[in-house]
């Protein structure tokens, strides 16, 4: 026996892909500019490190508040009592008017329809388990957050059916690549409750377009379904076109209340602290939705993973200081731009080019393709594994984000300082150099062999699971 | 007044509309009640007594006392050097200091009787999803769980909602104090073959919600040679392990397993949460100890979709970590928390009604059968209603708890002062005392 449920056998959990082993490897020897400067670089992670310093000086302004007290009065008793699953009413007042400020004030969230989760992780299973069954499907397009596979799937019993982006118009969703993957569904018997769109989009780094959004509102409202936006990076945007939200087109169009349901009550809107405030250790995380159906559906279930009250003031007090978020709005915006440009440049001096429509998120989306040895997916594992072992970088691969065309990769630059940036676009040039000074066939052969002995042989080492967003 | 048209609505999931929840039961009709009108020393003194909430606020002048001369606990020092690793800290493993903390803190709670090992933890953000994770490692939808009655109500949405997994009730009653019987167990276990359920384990929680007391170490032996024999899980939730009066007089399942050392220690599961031991439901902070790897490492991967507070668990690490002020709290909380227990029995026993004989937990188990107009669940309900609306408490009925037998009530007794207390006490004496003057001049 042990007998364990289908679940806890199955693999859908994801984490036996190979795409972990780069976050093993980086465990293993980890790049530190003194004690390791030889060792792999992280670039895999999307976490933004570029405005602690904002965050601290509020904190040390403000000593009384994670000090649990409020005008002078400690209020830790009735903090640490609450466990109402409507969430604290100051806090969820300061977060819509936190999301309501990043979308420049054209929207506004009443704080009644938003529901608090431990991180945007157990907010997108939450709607899936509102909003489908076991066995029915949501479209999501292509790239999309590997961690998808097992947020909306593992437990659920939800499933994923792609919708097919490519690089021939920088990944936008399309309206054959929709109908596509609607009769995609149809052909594998599984009855679509909707779509779930990541905007601004994990892996991309891009904001949708107006007429996207609008393509979306469309389809669902022809084929009576449901639209979850994720817009965990809303905060994240720094240069032009500008972020979209779609509650923005929901506000716009006049056409969506002559239907059964009215459009409104089938959007539903993710957020989270973790990208844009650099907080994902404090799981903070919130469903939007105009549905009062869902709202009271995902508020019970929300009792499976509450915001810690302890948390929940911290921010209301932090997020009600109106001078610290438009300043930390703004500044975090210009320091992203900046990295990102100081990427894009490096990485074109190797020669490698980045999705020309990224402009917001904690990474790019880069183009290898030309690097490869063939245009096989299996040549984009090759080239990720020399990257991991020879030049010392963890990226992600596209395959990892189910993307359909092989040579993309993910790269990461918030999570470091300017130097490893640097240091990490050293390298890359180095190899990219190397690479091509190569007398084509046989050193490459050679080397593929001595690699591919290497990662057997660590492969079957024990592993350690880890975490990767 | 218009023709009211149904209004369709984009299907949701049945699990969205169904009422698994368990909302809609009178036991929330109470909160209600409470909510519409607190009662208040002050502002409202003729207010409800909110009695139905198993909350422990005996001890918080500790834990203020510790934060007051620890603030690095709760801040991250001056100019805040440890903040950014906290903020950025999401390992499903957890902070390595806040785990250990926790492992030996179990320990204590235990009289030293018994070791854990840090590695087994698995936190989730609550106890409530605790539980909810182990089912969904555990079972399968369709599948059963055998709970003993009474029990939690919230193990009816906790269990159930989500995992679509059944709970078949292992039937206990006053007749021997409610104690779980290798029959009781048998009779469930035949119950849940006869609905074509697959059974995958037992589920108890010792020491008990509602009954107040810890289970008996033999119960406890023939529990584990049960599931044994039937090859199934157990899951043992403790949380109210630190809220026994006596130390000596709790016996965890872990104790039992090491005495066997360990052998078939594999399907049982502990669940624990600093909820009530320490009076922190707010700040979600649960745990799962599993003796079955599989387990621990599925549970590890899943407790994503709940982690706890990196900021909730520094603040934890360096409290519990902190023996003398452990070793102070479990004492002092027990000692308070006796107290509490005499008082409302002997108030409780000036008006004549008696409770089980209790020895943990926040609350007491009482016999209000003698009063009831029939010996019914109606019967129950009406009574329940009476004290709610009449009497101004709210008290949670048997029979929200799945009890067999109509009349018992729980009634929570470290949720308030003192001076609340007595209060309530009056308040239940002057009631029995029209009741009886009523039935007497019938």
């Amino acid at each position: 026996m042990k007998l364990l449920s289908t679940k806890a056998t199955c693999n859908s959990h994801g984490q036996d892909s190979s795409y972990f082993l780069g976050w093993q490897e980086y465990e293993k020897n980890p790049y530190d500019e003194v004690m390791n400067p030889e060792g792999i670089i992280q670039m895999g992670l999307a976490e933004n490190q570029l405005s602690f310093d904002l965050i601290e000086s509020w904190l040390d302004k403000n000593p009384d508040v994670p000090g649990f007290k409020s005008n002078g009065k400690s209020i830790f008793r009735e903090l640490a009592l609450f466990q109402d699953y409507h969430g604290l009413p100051s806090f969820k007042k300061e977060l819509v008017d936190f999301m309501a400020e990043i979308r420049g004030n054209k929207v506004t969230f009443d704080p009644n329809h938003i529901v608090l989760t431990a991180g945007s992780t157990p907010a997108n299973e939450t709607l899936m388990f509102c909003l489908a069954e076991k066995g029915e499907a949501f479209l999501l397009p292509t790239p999309y957050y590997p961690g998808f596979d097992r947020d909306l799937k593992w437990r659920t019993g939800v499933e994923i059916v792609p919708i097919q982006c490519t690089s021939s118009n920088n990944f936008q969703i399309t309206e054959p690549a929709l109908q596509q993957a609607y009769q995609d569904a149809k052909k594998r018997n599984l009855r679509v409750k909707g779509v779930l769109v990541t905007n601004p989009s994990n892996p991309l780094g891009t904001t949708m377009s107006r007429s996207e959004l609008n393509l979306l509102i469309d389809f669902i409202k022809d084929k009576n379904m449901h639209l979850i936006s994720d817009e965990i990076y809303s905060g994240t945007v720094y240069s032009s076109p500008g972020f979209v939200s779609v509650m923005e087109i929901l506000k716009e169009r006049n056409d969506l209340k002559d239907c059964d349901v009215p459009v409104g009550d089938r959007v539903h809107v993710v957020y989270s602290l973790s990208k844009d405030l650099g907080l994902p250790g404090f799981r903070v995380g919130a469903i939007y939705s105009e549905n009062e159906v869902v709202v009271g559906a995902a508020t019970k279930m929300s009792s499976f993973g509450l915001v810690s009250s302890q948390t929940q003031y911290l921010l209301s007090a932090m997020l009600g200081d109106k001078k610290f978020t438009k300043n930390y709005i703004s500044e975090n915006q210009k320091r992203l731009k900046r990295r990102q440009r100081m990427l894009v440049s490096g990485l074109q001096k190797a020669g490698i080019s980045c999705l020309k429509t990224n402009n917001a998120g904690l990474f790019c989306w880069v183009d290898m393709s030309h690097l490869l040895h063939s245009n096989t997916f299996e040549a984009e594992m090759d080239l990720w594994k020399k990257i991991l072992y020879e030049v010392r970088l963890n990226i992600s691969p596209g395959a990892s984000c189910h993307c359909t065309e092989p040579g993309w990769f993910r790269m990461c630059f918030a999570n470091m300082s300017e130097d490893t940036l640097n240091l990490a676009m050293k390298r890359l040039k180095a190899f990219v150099a190397a690479e091509s000074n190569d007398n084509a066939c046989s050193k490459r052969t050679s080397r593929r062999k001595s690699l591919s002995n290497w990662v057997f042989r660590l492969s079957s080492r024990d592993h350690r699971e880890q975490e990767e967003r | 007044m218009g023709i009211e048209i149904e209004q369709p609505c984009v299907e949701l999931s049945n699990v969205a509309v169904s009422e698994t929840h368990g909302e809609d039961s009178p036991y929330f009709a109470g909160w209600k009640a409470y909510d519409e009108n607190p009662y208040d020393e002050l502002s409202n003194p003729s207010g409800v007594i909110q009695m139905g909430l198993a909350e422990n606020q005996v001890s918080f002048d500790l834990l203020e006392k510790y934060l007051e001369e620890h603030p690095e606990a709760s801040t991250w020092g001056k100019g805040a050097p440890g903040f950014r690793e906290n903020a950025l800290f999401q390992d499903y493993h957890g902070l390595k200091t806040f785990r250990t903390a926790m492992a030996t803190f179990m320990e204590k709670v235990r009289g030293g009787r018994v070791k854990f090992d840090p590695q087994r933890v698995v936190l989730t953000a609550g106890a409530t999803a605790a539980n909810e994770l182990l089912t969904f490692i555990l079972a399968n939808p369709g599948d059963a769980l055998l709970v003993p009655t009474p029990y939690y109500p919230g193990f009816d949405r906790d269990l159930r909602w989500r995992t679509g997994v059944n709970i078949v009730p292992i039937h206990c009653d006053s007749l021997n104090n409610f104690q779980i019987t290798p029959e009781a167990l048998e009779c469930a276990y035949k119950d849940a073959e006869a609905m074509n359920f697959k059974v995958r384990g037992v589920l108890i929680t010792n020491p008990s919600n509602p009954l107040g007391i810890t289970i008996p170490r033999s119960v406890l032996e023939e529990i584990l040679d049960f599931v044994t024999r039937k090859n199934i899980h157990l899951v043992s939730d403790e949380i109210y392990s630190g809220s026994v009066f006596s130390s000596s007089e709790f016996t965890s399942v872990a104790e039992i397993l090491e005495g066997r050392e360990y052998k078939n220690a594999e399907r049982v599961h502990i669940v624990y949460s600093l909820s009530k031991d320490l009076g922190l439901p707010g700040f979600r902070v649960g745990t799962i100890y599993s003796y079955n790897d599989k387990v621990v490492t599925t549970a590890r991967r899943m407790s994503s979709f709940t982690l706890i507070s990196s900021q909730t668990q520094h603040l934890l690490a360096s409290m519990l970590s902190d023996e003398k002020f452990t070793e102070n709290y479990i004492e002092t909380n027990r000692e308070r928390l006796r107290k509490r227990y005499e008082m409302i029995i002997e108030g409780l026993r000036s008006a004549g009604i008696e409770c089980l004989k209790g020895n943990a937990g926040l609350f007491c188990w009482m016999n209000m059968s003698p009063l009831l107009e029939k010996p019914t669940r109606e019967g129950e309900l009406k009574l329940w209603n009476a004290i709610l609306h009449q009497v101004k408490l709210n008290i949670s009925p048997g029979s929200s708890c799945h009890s067999s037998e109509p009349g018992w009530f729980r009634v929570c007794f470290a949720n308030m002062t003192e001076h609340t207390l007595e209060i309530a006490l009056q308040r239940i004496r002057h009631f029995v005392e029209r009741i009886r003057t009523q039935t007497e001049s019938v």
